[in-house]
């Protein structure tokens, strides 16, 4: 075997750089193989990450991370027709400290964190593609790419959503369209001047909107806009059951968002830049299989560690943490000189000391809730009409709001199933 | 030819603005090089398959030379990540401007420096200059027997047969090594970088920075002012505009217009 590591670490997406980054810190030697040209190159996302791992990976991070806007405005809203309603939160302080939030773009941000994990030691090497693990007696000892076979103590998989190689070795189960949303995104040029004037930002504050209702057409799933510096990112991720279920093209669900008036609004004169599409694993926890064998474990989106709960987009972070988190249970590893399923079984820990799995737990009733198509399609509608009749005034005589809301609600679902659904709602948030 | 151990192959590499981003300065009416995109001279892509295949059926060392400046560091790393063992890069200032005459000389020494070569492998001829004046003025300078414009090659009894490029077909050469062979562009599917490969241009020390000092080349020999080529004048062909005709309809109705428009344009005879 020509070549031999402590580690090596498929996909350089940001569950692959801090895996690697962390390992390179523990004096591991450390392979981080991606495929792209360069690390990012491939990648794309709705657009924000939450900041907390990066003081655990690297405390200095804000010297030099390519943040394109910290995000100081979060909204929700609804979109009903040419209608909508949001709902809206200010916090200009958020922009530093472990809450901080910002938009990036991935070929910059993947690309800034593959170069710390290979300033930390990690050889970084892109525009190869790991093509199967290197197995052993049903052991993973390593990887393969085209005619060389590198042998490890320790695979880190975080290949991403569509995990090829998991499955290939048995660890994740074929992908089940229910267990994928498509995600869509376009980016919008427009000058900074422009963007802070028509979101109303400071020269760093940026804002996100999430979208729910006729943003996603009724199927299950909803709208992205995030503010980057010169660009806005706006995108779409729905349940590709759906879509296969409705026959209908995430193409089309994307044109009829973009076109919505008040999404117009905010894109006026904008060139369109890139476009496109990748899948997100949904439903988390439970849906995926093993994230421990001999001899590899999964990070980020390969393990499916994505938290998506209507409110907020949580995959980045989550990507990070489960890579500081097998970095460590590696270290466990070294120190038993057991790198099998159980020398590694400490990941499952050092994921719950980082809230991975904590959180993944708490919002895998989201899945439920996620499920329900009402939330997506009648109770936008409910709320728009409801808002639509109390804004309005045209002499026609008006009513007491409560009235309104029974009215609105009568007759659309069975008061005790909308209960439950709100309850529900609410649980998971 | 040497006993039993590894012949050491020399492959001469020129690093060139990719093809489709060939662009012309107007005003000094010079190739641009420097913010384009470049790649290995594509014939010299092929000229190194040539030596990994070979490596691939016998022991052998692939040296990978080129003259340039330090941007060609970009092409001999890819040659490494596809095998080749080590790399030279001439680079030096006084060389800047060299025409065929130097460039061949200043390669030639370097190829004599490097030393117990077997086989010396070159491209027959560059995307951007296609002079192919080159390899022949390599093998001219160090003496040796050269076969121009291969497509096929073997080594049988330490000798090296190869089947060369004629207007009217081919022949098939023999001759001892040491010797030269320039290599057709597109005989052979150069192969893509490994991960070991790549790995091994990580780690450092496979390529070497010579300047024509540490060779002991003439300054008088080589750069602008030792370069007998004189552009006198480079022009820009125009293409004339596209007629941007569109025909529309029926299959059989539209080939029958358009062969029509075709012979009223003189483009082809009724
Ligand atoms: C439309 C959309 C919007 C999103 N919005 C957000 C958001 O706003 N905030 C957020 O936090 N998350 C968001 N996410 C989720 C987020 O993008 C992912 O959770 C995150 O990228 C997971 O990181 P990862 O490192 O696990 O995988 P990835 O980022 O997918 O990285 C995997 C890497 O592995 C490489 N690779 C794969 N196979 C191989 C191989 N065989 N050999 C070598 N390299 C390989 C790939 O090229 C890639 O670079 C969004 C996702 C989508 C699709
Ligand atoms: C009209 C004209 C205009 C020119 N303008 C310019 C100019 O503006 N700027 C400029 O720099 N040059 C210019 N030159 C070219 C310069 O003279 C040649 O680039 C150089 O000397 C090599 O010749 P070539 O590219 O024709 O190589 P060829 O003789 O066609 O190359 C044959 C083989 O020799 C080897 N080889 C060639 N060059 C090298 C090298 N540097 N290192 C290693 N191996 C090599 C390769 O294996 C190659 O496949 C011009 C030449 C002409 C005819």
């Amino acid at each position: 075997m020509a070549e031999r590591f402590d580690a090596v670490v498929v996909g350089a997406g940001p569950a692959g750089s801090a895996a690697a980054l962390a390992l390179a810190k523990e004096k591991f030697s450390v392979l981080l193989v991606e495929r792209g040209r360069t690390a990012g190159s491939k990648n794309m996302f709705g657009g924000r990450v939450y900041a907390w791992p990066l003081f655990d990976l690297l405390p200095e991070w804000q010297k030099d991370c390519p943040v394109e806007r910290f995000v100081t405005r979060e909204s929700l809203a609804f979109l009903s027709g040419d209608a909508s309603l949001s709902v809206q939160f200010e916090n200009p302080a958020s922009t530093s400290g472990r809450a901080a939030s910002f938009t990036a773009l991935r070929p910059k941000f993947d690309e800034w964190l593959a170069k710390k994990a290979e300033a930390a030691g990690a050889t970084l090497i892109t525009g190869i593609k790991v093509d199967e693990l290197l197995r052993e007696g049903g052991k993973v000892r390593g990887v393969v790419a085209g005619p060389d076979k590198i042998a490890a103590n320790v695979v880190v998989l975080a290949e991403g959503a569509m995990g090829p190689l998991a499955q290939k070795a048995g660890l994740l189960p074929e992908l089940a369209p229910k267990a994928v949303s498509v995600g869509v995104k376009e980016t919008v040029e427009l000058p900074a001047a422009t963007i802070q004037e028509r979101f109303a930002l400071g020269e760093k504050e940026g804002a996100a909107v999430v979208y729910a209702g006729d943003a996603s057409m009724g199927l299950r799933g909803g709208g992205f806009l995030y503010t980057n510096k010169a660009s806005v990112s706006l995108g779409l991720v729905v349940s590709s059951e759906d879509l296969a279920r409705k026959k209908v093209e995430v193409q089309e669900v994307m044109e009829r968002f973009r076109l919505h008036p008040s999404i117009q609004r905010l894109l006026k004169g904008g060139k369109v830049g890139e476009y496109s599409a990748h899948l997100v694993p949904e439903l988390g926890l439970g849906m995926r299989a093993k994230y421990i064998a001999d001899g590899v474990l999964l990070a980020g989106d390969a393990a499916g560690f994505l938290i998506n709960n209507g409110y907020t987009f949580r995959g980045v972070d989550l990507a990070i943490a489960s890579g500081i988190a097998a970095a460590r249970a590696a270290v466990d590893a070294r120190a038993r000189g057991d790198f099998s399923a159980a020398g590694l079984a400490s990941y499952d820990r050092h994921l719950r000391a980082l809230n991975v799995l904590t959180d993944l737990e708490r919002f895998r009733s989201t899945g439920g809730y996620l499920k329900n198509e009402r939330l997506f399609s009648l109770y936008p509608k409910l709320l728009l009409g409801i808002t639509e009749k109390v804004y309005t005034v045209d002499g026609s005589g008006k009513e007491r709001i409560s009235d309104v809301v029974l009215q609105e609600m009568k007759g659309k679902a069975p008061l005790f199933k909308m209960l439950k659904d709100f309850l529900d709602a609410a649980r998971s948030m | 030819m040497p006993t039993g151990g590894p012949i050491r192959i020399v492959v001469c590499i020129k690093q060139v603005p990719k093809a489709q981003e060939l662009q012309v300065d107007p005003k000094t009416q010079t190739l641009k090089r420097v913010g384009v995109p470049s790649e290995i001279n594509p014939p010299d892509a092929n000229a190194l398959e040539f030596a990994l295949r070979i490596k691939d059926d016998m022991p052998a060392e692939i040296v990978v030379l080129s003259m340039g400046p330090t941007s060609f560091d970009e092409s001999l790393e890819r040659a490494i990540a596809m095998g080749a063992d080590r790399a030279v890069l001439l680079t030096d200032r006084i060389l800047g401007g060299s025409d065929t005459v130097p460039t061949a000389h200043a390669l030639s020494e370097t190829i004599a420096k490097i030393g117990g070569y077997d086989l010396i492998l070159c491209g027959e001829e560059t995307t951007d200059a296609s002079t192919g004046h080159v390899g022949p003025g390599i093998a001219g300078h160090l003496a040796i027997p050269q076969v121009t414009y291969i497509s096929e090659m073997r080594i049988v009894d330490g000798k090296v047969r190869a089947r060369r490029t004629a207007e009217d077909g081919s022949e098939w050469w023999e001759t001892a090594m040491p010797c030269l062979l320039t290599v057709n562009f597109g005989c052979n599917r150069p192969r893509e970088p490994t991960l070991s490969g790549k790995i091994r241009v990580k780690r450092g020390g496979v390529i070497v920075h010579w300047s024509c000092a540490d060779v002991g080349i003439d300054p008088n020999k080589v750069g602008l002012r030792n370069s007998p080529t004189i552009v006198a004048k480079v022009d820009t062909v125009h293409l004339p505009p596209r007629a941007r005709k569109l025909f529309q309809g029926e299959a059989r109705e539209v080939v029958a217009q358009l062969l029509k428009a075709l012979v009223e344009d003189g483009v082809i005879a009724p």
